[in-house]
């Protein structure tokens, strides 16, 4: 019998965990530089992404790629509420805004759970649909409703302003919005996995027919995990906003390509595993970062090396490959980085000795 | 009646662009079950061989086309070699995935190289006259180069079919897709035959992407990627796995987009969107679209 750690321990070691984390944010908040402190906030931002598209893709199995469209929505529906009126009046020059929206205005707080209620009703109504198919076809009726979501952004000039996109979005996504939403994903997130309903989540991954055959309801689990999903993919895409100032419908920017990013984050940090997706969230926004160097010209032992652009995306993307390729369980796999692991892995080696 | 005709030119060559990448996807997919999702960026990529073919090395087009159709083989028999091969027998999503990275890597690739700055398929042709050209028939003018573009694509196809069904090497690739471990204990070698099959799908691709280009002169390192989707999604309307399926499917996607684009103009700017309604309800009416054999999900 493997010796576990008791609930109250778990409780406390998390409790003090959590009050640590709090207090080097503070830290970091006081004494980082403001670029530092941009990807720090930005970590906290791909982690709500990767968490909620590692419910979607690693433990439910449903293999989407529509994230982007989810953040999109977030991120519109969220700017659009805070936004001033005067600032809407001004930036509206191809056609003005509609009324309805043109006078409308909210604090941060209601801004991200109204993107993030958006986004989940969206993905209740594209559930319906694509959820009905599987495996590949599924992937590519996402990405395809992804990229209608982008396309309407594109054309429905009179309520996103079209391909201009929002400017002059107030930077509310301090560190203390992001590392404090990203707490609520994952606590949520945790308990839903570690609930009956993850059980199910996780059985129709592994076979869905099969479950199906033991009385679980696939359809309306895969929605579930969808819609919830899809909320936090809204919030971040609030914060996202909220970060960039700037947000326009471009295929690189909210498009397929940061689907993409976030699908690289989980892979790299195993499908399936809620803190394998945030550490993979944390190396690649350090990474990315990082690699700007690589954009810039340098002197590498004598030899000058003019900044190429786009490098740092070959690199990444070289990467991603190579992991899937030769390490294809990422960083944590399946397994979850908890305090009865942590204390199996310390421990477990020398207790296997001592009962030889 | 005028209008008609010109825009059912236009529908025809538009389908057997889609055609002829969709032909790529579907005889990936019958023999691996694999979306290539680089499939479209390869087409990029010869587009761009091509480009620099005619304008660096100054080699009249046709060459420039050749030089390209062969690079893109080239490139489509790496890739699977590289990034394909290793994952024979890994879960079909992680193939998936990687198919992903790869089209990311060629387009940050493209980026790279070529750079993210659009240019002119046009500096290909010196001689720009035969680009001008329209006929009139009954009426309607249509560019000259609309024709040369359905001539060459069935020209194509023709010899398509050919090689797949009056060759031995087209005898493989259909079995492959029948069965692969049967097939190779009949003693084919099943990785050359997979091989050959991404090369053929790549050439197709490219000559796509140049007559594409001659249309959209607009090259730059994400042009693959809505026509990409959009083939696999001809691929799919037609029947995914099955060639004349891809046909089919590319002709009619080509049409019903010209037409509807023609005829309700005020949806013009969500043309790219017409094609992803169309493939969600293809999958939910008709999953293994038109010309497709069902298949039936076992435990």
């Amino acid at each position: 019998m493997e010796k576990k750690l008791s609930a109250r321990t778990n409780f406390i070691l998390t409790v003090i965990f959590v009050l640590f984390m709090v207090f080097l944010l503070y830290l970091a908040s006081k004494y980082m530089d403001s670029y530092k402190l941009r990807v720090v906030r930005l970590i906290a931002i791909y982690g709500i992404m990767a968490v909620s598209l590692n419910l979607i893709n690693g433990i439910t199995g449903i293999f989407s790629l529509g994230h982007a469209g989810f953040i999109l929505i977030g991120a519109y529906t969220a700017s659009l509420l805070t936004l001033s009126p005067e600032q809407k009046a001004m930036s509206f020059i191809i056609e003005p805004i509609v009324p309805w929206l043109a006078n409308v205005h909210t604090d941060f707080l209601t801004a991200t759970l109204a993107g993030g209620a958006l986004a989940a009703v969206f993905a209740f109504l594209i559930g319906w649909p694509v959820l009905r198919l599987s495996g590949d076809y599924l992937a590519i009726a996402s990405l395809g409703f992804a990229e209608v979501i982008r396309i309407v952004a594109l054309n429905a000039i009179s309520i996103t302003n079209g391909p201009l996109g929002l400017k002059g979005i107030p930077e509310y996504s301090n560190i203390w919005w992001c590392y404090g939403w990203l707490f609520v994903t994952v606590l949520f997130t945790a308990s839903l996995v570690n609930s009956s309903y993850g059980r199910a989540l996780k059985a129709v991954r592994e076979d869905r027919i099969a479950a199906e055959a033991m009385g679980i309801n696939v359809f309306k689990h895969q929605l579930l995990s969808f819609v919830i999903g899809a909320f936090f993919a809204g919030v971040s895409g609030s914060l996202y906003a909220h970060w960039l100032t700037t947000i326009d419908p471009r295929i690189t920017t909210l498009g397929p390509m940061l689907t993409f990013y976030v699908l690289i984050m989980i892979v790299l940090g195993g499908l399936g595993s809620i803190s394998g997706s945030l550490i993979g969230a944390a190396l690649f926004a350090i990474l990315f970062e990082w690699l700007r160097d690589l954009e810039e010209p340098f002197t590498f032992f004598g030899i000058h090396v003019p900044g190429i652009k786009g490098m740092r995306i070959l690199v990444i993307s070289a990467i991603f490959i190579l992991v899937m390729i030769f390490w294809q369980r990422g960083i944590m796999g399946r397994e979850e980085l908890t305090w009865n692991n942590l204390y199996r892995w310390l421990f477990a080696r020398r207790k296997g000795g001592e009962k030889k | 009646m005028v209008f008609f005709l010109q825009n059912l030119f236009n529908g025809i060559m538009l389908g057997g662009l889609y055609a002829l990448i969709a032909i790529g996807y579907t005889m990936v997919y019958g023999i691996l079950r694999l979306i290539n999702f680089a499939h479209g960026d390869v087409m990029m990529m010869g587009v761009y061989f091509a480009f620099y073919a005619a304008t660096l090395l100054s080699l009249s087009p046709l060459l420039s086309a050749v030089v390209a159709i062969l690079g893109a083989a080239l490139l489509g028999f790496l890739i699977d070699r590289v990034a394909y091969k290793p994952l024979r027998n890994a879960p079909r999503i992680s193939a998936l995935i990687t198919a992903i990275g790869v089209s990311f890597f060629l387009e940050s690739l493209a980026v790279v190289i070529f750079g993210a700055i659009p240019k002119s398929f046009l500096n290909v042709f010196k001689d720009r006259t035969i680009l001008n050209k329209v006929l009139i028939v009954a009426g309607a003018r249509i560019p000259l180069l609309t024709f040369l573009v359905i001539f060459i694509t069935a020209v194509i196809l023709v010899v398509l079919f050919f090689i797949v069904y009056r060759t031995k090497i087209g005898m493989a690739m259909r079995a492959i897709s029948m069965d692969i471990p049967t097939t190779s204990l009949m003693g084919v070698n099943v990785d050359a035959v997979i091989g050959f099959t991404f090369a053929l799908g790549s050439a197709l691709a490219a000559a796509s992407g140049i007559m594409w280009a001659m249309r959209f002169p607009n090259v730059h390192p994400y042009m693959g990627f809505m026509p990409g989707l959009k083939a696999f999604i001809a691929a799919v309307f037609g029947g995914i796995g099955s060639i004349p399926g891809a046909v089919l499917g590319g002709v009619l996607l080509g049409l019903i987009e010209i037409f509807l684009a023609a005829y309700f103009p005020s949806v013009m700017g969500y043309r790219d969107a017409f094609a992803f309604i169309i493939l969600i309800i293809i999958l939910l009416v008709k999953p293994s679209g038109l010309l497709g054999k069902k298949i039936v999900e076992k435990v």
